[in-house]
């Protein structure tokens, strides 16, 4: 029989306060659901009607007793609720330093773009020590996007961005897996996750490996295709920026007829009917794919709809131009 | 409504007399005052039911309205307005004709009530004729017709420049009022317009497929009031009839503005 | 049916002489008992079916690779077990079957408010369950009994309508039932019995059906705009097409999550019931209990939230849908903590539907307290979609539901055929399958926080002895339900005659005939007592008089 485990590994900054977490609940359950049994066996036995004991003076209500067994399981729970609630705060809020990379799932694998174009298929290799943040969207139907050892789980939905982050604090290979049923190879769609020592990411970066194309398939029979597909993710956006003609009007000294897009991601936008909006990632995509659904103050609802235009790899290449703007500006 | 009328099989009053009582108390109530009592209730509830099932649809509504307000506010422009107004109108005036109804069998003028009702069931039939036209201009639209009429008749086909009716052929024209353009704007599946005129289609239609039982009902209130089941101290059937065919009207109420008027 | 040698004249009785007649006798009936006696036939074989897909799941799941079935074939079985299970078994069961039974027995009517209501309920409940059946036959479905989208409007290519047509079927069925309830509980209750002598079964029925009522109508418009999305390829969830597959999510929890309580409320019913009876006492906190079913009627409406925190839905709502689950533990709680106060002083008998009971209580516990790990977000990320989930509600929906039904049937088997079954047996097989039970769904919570997803065909190596433990406990579990199935059939002909009240329980439904008349009460009876109404020294004198010997 081979070594089977009873518990995950602890693999990551969040695991750790997670599986405390766990343990207390396991702690309190069992002294609930542990003594509770006991208290009912007892009961069981003593006053099973073969018992002569004294069964006079019976009790059908008490108030006090009602109450006892009303508040105490509530301010457990509620306890243990706000406990749950920071930490679950702090695990949907990725840190500003956080390395990028963008992960697209479809019926049936994980494609991984790395910030300096590198590309993988259900593999992960991220370095240890280092927030990562995932941007992921589907292709097709809903994914989830689970890695265990590491205690976190993010579905990923077509046509939007959700967002997951984690450190992992080991060196390793990890499970990777769907975790939303996905249709017929749901359970062929894992992976695994490498976690390596910065140093050794950073080779495994600049190692230029096999050539992945977004499809799945491996190997380069378009030369032309095969080069623009290994870049940067930033050149790459900022080549598709130009070639769609986005640079025409959004134009980098303001004179565009839409609004320049320095230093927009992460800020607040006015939009025409005065309110606010937070540009992430999901704002930038449907700017892109559905121009007039928020339009920004000042300016006209003129832009055309790309929806059709722009793969899911070509948009995750532009928001990663655009975002580079954002960090030019910063500077 | 099969929850008021008497069950006359020998066995089901085989161990109680039922001199006391007419024939439309059913054996399991003690009382006729239970009977109406349970048979309005129940009437309530599944109106609740109903409530419930267009309240998905008007759920799926609010989330695209405030998702694309623009596009749900210039979709409106191409639903026939003058049509559905005309509608409302014809619903509500059927409403007090129920209403009527139900008074004139609390005071037992069983011709009254078969007048009424008939009234009630023809407002509901040109409700419905109304709606059918309103649909066959939609698909007028998409053969390439301007009317039902002209589609009928086969004459004056031209180019496509409308489709409403969601599916393959979807095509929302340019222009925002009347629609006469041959440059359509957004045309094919995937666009919010197409949403718009789906739950057009499949509100609309839940509702006059309720129409299609109100009427039935109404037909059988009819046919129980001319058969003479219907009395001063016996008229629960037209006062839940009358319930139902309420519901079907405050449902539309809520439709019309929601469709015709958002813009 | 050998009914000869029963006293009396009975719901189950026959002037039937031809086939014909005794057809139209059984199917055309507005009897509520024997409308509860056909559902229960019907239930039980969807049960079966159920079970037999189940047993094919964990057969597979013997080994890390998928070699008995192809993955196709498997997700077909687990979508099967899951409809089944869920539509076609666990929210019609106790309801339809123990309710339509005993509602208008336990409240003194002679019959449900719209018996012919009633039939037509099991005529869609039937008709859906064909629906469900043929889209089986002919290929199946795969798609989960959670129909996500856009995976079964636009991506799945099996039978999605047929099996659609089914579930929306069946929740007619639901509706129409829920609403019979509150009408008849509302209106046919005999002179006296108030709203605090009724059973507590009874408060747990209406809770039930207010949840019926209020949420099936949703599920069936959801399902209905899966249908036309999938038949006209328009976009309402599907994101390619314009529209947003969260909106499926939270329009099918806002139906699902209470669905689960449609399906443990009545369960909570008949525990109460049993609890006191074997007991030989009223129930602790009665007011209590009733209340605790309405507020999590309540409640329930409130936390489909929690079935998506990982689904994409904000930061906000995912606190605050956490908030809302806590809080619906706490009437769980007083629940357990009522039946437990119960048993004191009382005077216990390990009768077979006691030793449900106290079966039930055990696994509930367990169930619900996972269900708090559930609800805390940042545990749920991590075990959400897990074997932990499959574990978590096994327990509640079967070592909760499933335990109360077969309580439940084997407490008033005496009252519906008028025999006793096999007490021994009847013993055995509630061990059987509290163990079963617990070696199956037990070591399902290690592997899901281990980390293995559910649906999954093919598995890690790591996880197989833990899955093989769980496949020899569904075994053993298979067998606990397939013991019951024979002894109970066999009682109808050699059980002992059971007499009008062989628990000697308290309750409108003890007081008449074992069956009951076709009528039920020839006349109308008028309630003076409060429910649980035994005498004080009921308990001290049921003990007095045990002799060794004695049932236990």
């Amino acid at each position: 029989m081979q070594d089977f485990p009873l518990f995950p590994e602890q693999a990551s900054t969040f695991a750790g306060p997670v599986d405390v977490l766990y343990w207390t609940l396991v702690g309190l359950s069992l002294i609930f659901g542990g003594i509770l049994p006991f208290i009912i066996l007892y009961l069981m036995v003593r006053y099973h009607r073969s018992q002569k004991v004294d069964r006079t003076n019976q009790l059908h209500s008490s108030l006090p007793l009602e109450l006892t067994w009303t508040v105490i399981p509530l301010v457990l729970v509620l306890t243990v609720f706000f406990w749950g609630a920071f930490l679950y705060i702090d695990m949907r809020t990725p840190p500003d330093d956080s390395l990028e990379i963008y992960v697209i799932g479809k019926q049936w694998m994980w494609h991984v773009q790395h910030p300096n174009g590198k590309r993988e298929n259900n593999e992960l290799h991220i370095p240890i020590g280092q927030p990562v943040k995932l941007i992921m969207t589907s292709q097709d139907v809903i994914h989830s996007f689970y890695i265990p050892d590491f205690r976190v789980k993010q579905d990923v939905l077509p046509g939007r961005y959700t967002i997951m982050w984690f450190e992992a604090t080991q060196p390793g290979e990890y499970h990777l897996f769907c975790a939303e049923y996905c249709g017929t190879e749901h359970s062929l769609m894992v992976g695994r996750v490498v976690a390596l020592r910065l140093a050794d990411y950073e080779r495994w970066l600049a190692t230029p490996g096999e050539i992945i194309l977004p499809d799945g398939s491996v190997g380069g029979a378009v030369p032309a295709l095969v080069e623009a597909i290994g870049d940067p993710m930033e050149l790459a956006g900022g080549q598709l920026f130009a070639s769609l003609g986005c640079a025409g009007c959004h134009r980098s000294d303001g004179l565009g007829i839409g609004p320049n897009l320095a230093g927009l991601y992460a800020s607040e936008v006015r939009l025409t009917d005065g309110s606010l909006v937070f540009a992430d990632e999901n704002y930038l995509r449907e700017s892109i794919l559905n121009p007039g659904a928020k339009i920004a103050a000042g300016y006209a609802n003129v832009m055309p709809s790309y929806e059709g235009q722009v793969s899911e790899d070509q948009m995750n290449q532009l928001l990663a131009y655009i975002k580079s703007l954002a960090d030019a500006n910063v500077e | 409504m099969a929850t008021t009328t008497s069950t006359s099989s020998s066995h089901a009053h085989a161990d109680h007399g039922h001199a006391d009582h007419g024939p439309e108390l059913q054996h399991h109530f003690s009382t006729a005052a239970q009977q109406k009592e349970a048979a309005t209730l129940g009437m309530w509830v599944f109106l609740v039911t109903e409530v419930m099932l267009f309240g998905g649809i008007f759920m799926a509504y609010a989330v695209y309205r405030w998702a694309f307000p623009d596009i749900w506010a210039e979709a409106a422009y191409h639903l026939n307005t003058p049509l559905g107004t005309i509608n409302t109108v014809v619903l509500l005036v059927s409403s007090l004709t129920v209403a009527l109804a139900v008074s004139a069998a609390e005071a037992g003028k069983r011709t009254r009530i078969i007048q009424l009702i008939v009234v009630t069931m023809l407002l509901g039939l040109a409700f419905l004729g109304l709606k059918a036209y309103e649909y066959s201009e939609k698909f007028a639209h998409c053969a390439g017709y301007s009317t039902p009429i002209e589609w009928v008749t086969n004459t004056n086909q031209h180019a496509v420049y409308e489709c409403l009716v969601p599916g393959q052929a979807f095509l929302f024209p340019a222009d925002k009022t009347t629609g006469a353009s041959n440059a359509p704007t957004v045309a094919g599946q995937p666009t919010p317009y197409q949403l718009f005129f789906l739950l057009y289609f499949i509100a609309t239609g839940l509702h006059a497929v309720h129409m299609l039982i109100g009427l039935a009902i109404m037909s059988y209130l009819v046919f129980i009031t001319w058969r003479g089941t219907i009395s001063s101290t016996y008229f629960t059937p037209v006062e839940i009839g009358g319930l139902y065919w309420h519901l079907i009207d405050i449902v539309w109420v809520f439709l019309f503005p929601l469709f015709y008027l958002v813009h | 049916m050998a009914t000869t040698a029963l006293p009396g004249r009975n719901y189950l009785e026959e002037d039937a002489t031809t086939i014909g007649a005794w057809l139209k006798a059984w199917f055309l009936t507005v009897d509520h008992k024997r409308i509860a006696i056909l559902y229960l036939l019907s239930i039980n074989f969807f049960f079966l079916l159920g079970g037999l897909a189940a047993s094919v799941i964990r057969v597979e799941l013997i080994t890390p690779q998928g070699d008995l079935l192809s993955a196709d074939l498997y997700n077909r079985a687990f979508t099967l077990h899951g409809i089944i299970m869920v539509f076609f078994f666990l929210i019609p069961g106790i309801p339809a079957v123990l309710g339509n039974f005993l509602v208008p027995l336990m409240i003194g009517a002679r019959d449900m408010a719209f018996p012919r209501l009633n039939l037509f309920s099991w005529y869609l409940y039937m008709a859906g369950g064909i629906f469900a059946l043929t889209a089986a036959i002919f290929g199946g479905v795969d798609t989960g009994w959670t129909f996500y989208t856009p995976f079964s409007s636009t991506y799945a290519n099996s039978n999605v309508i047929l099996t659609i047509t089914g579930a929306f079927i069946m929740g007619f069925s639901s509706i129409t039932t829920g609403v019979n309830f509150i009408v008849t509980i509302h209106t046919m209750r005999a002179p006296g019995m108030t709203w605090f002598r009724l059973p507590l079964f009874i408060w747990a029925s209406y809770a039930t059906s207010l949840i019926i009522v209020l949420a099936t109508p949703v599920i069936g418009i959801t399902l209905l705009l899966v249908a036309i999305e999938r038949l006209w390829g328009v976009g309402i969830f599907d994101p390619a097409l314009g529209g947003d597959p969260l909106l499926f999510q939270h329009l099918f929890w806002f139906y699902s999550h209470p669905a689960v309580y449609i399906m443990i409320l009545p369960g909570f019913g008949v525990i109460s019931e049993l609890i006191a009876a074997f007991s030989r006492k009223r129930i602790f906190g009665y007011e209590f209990i009733a209340f605790s079913s309405m507020a999590i009627a309540l409640l329930g409406f409130l936390v489909w939230g929690h079935h998506m925190f990982v689904s994409g839905q904000s930061v906000y709502a995912g606190l605050v849908f956490s908030f809302l689950t806590m809080l619906v533990a706490i009437p769980s709680a007083i629940k357990v903590f009522n039946w437990t106060a119960t048993l004191y002083k009382g005077s216990i008998s390990y009768r077979t539907p006691m030793l449900y009971a106290l079966g039930f209580i055990g696994l509930f516990v367990i169930g619900g307290l996972t269900g708090i790990f559930l609800g805390i977000v940042a545990i749920n990320i991590h075990v959400t979609d897990t074997y932990f989930v499959v574990a978590h509600f096994h327990y509640v929906m079967v070592g909760g539901a499933i335990m109360a039904y077969l309580g439940g049937i084997h407490y008033w088997w005496p009252k519906m055929t008028g025999r006793m079954y096999n007490e021994v047996w009847g013993g055995i097989s509630a061990l059987i399958i509290f163990v079963g039970f617990n070696m199956t769904f037990f070591p399902q919570f290690i592997v899901g926080y281990l980390g293995m997803p559910r649906r999954y065909h093919v598995y890690p190596q790591e996880f197989q002895v833990l899955h093989v433990l769980s496949s020899a406990g569904a075994t053993i579990l298979a067998i606990g339900f397939i013991i019951p199935i024979i002894y109970l059939t066999i009682s109808l002909w050699k059980g002992a005659i059971a007499g009008d009240n062989p628990w000697d329980a308290t309750g409108l439904e003890w007081e008449v005939s074992s069956p009951p008349p076709t009528h039920n009460f020839t006349t109308t009876p008028v309630v003076t007592r409060e429910a649980y109404d035994y005498p004080p020294d009921a308990a001290e004198v049921d003990a007095a008089n045990w002799r060794p010997g004695s049932p236990l």
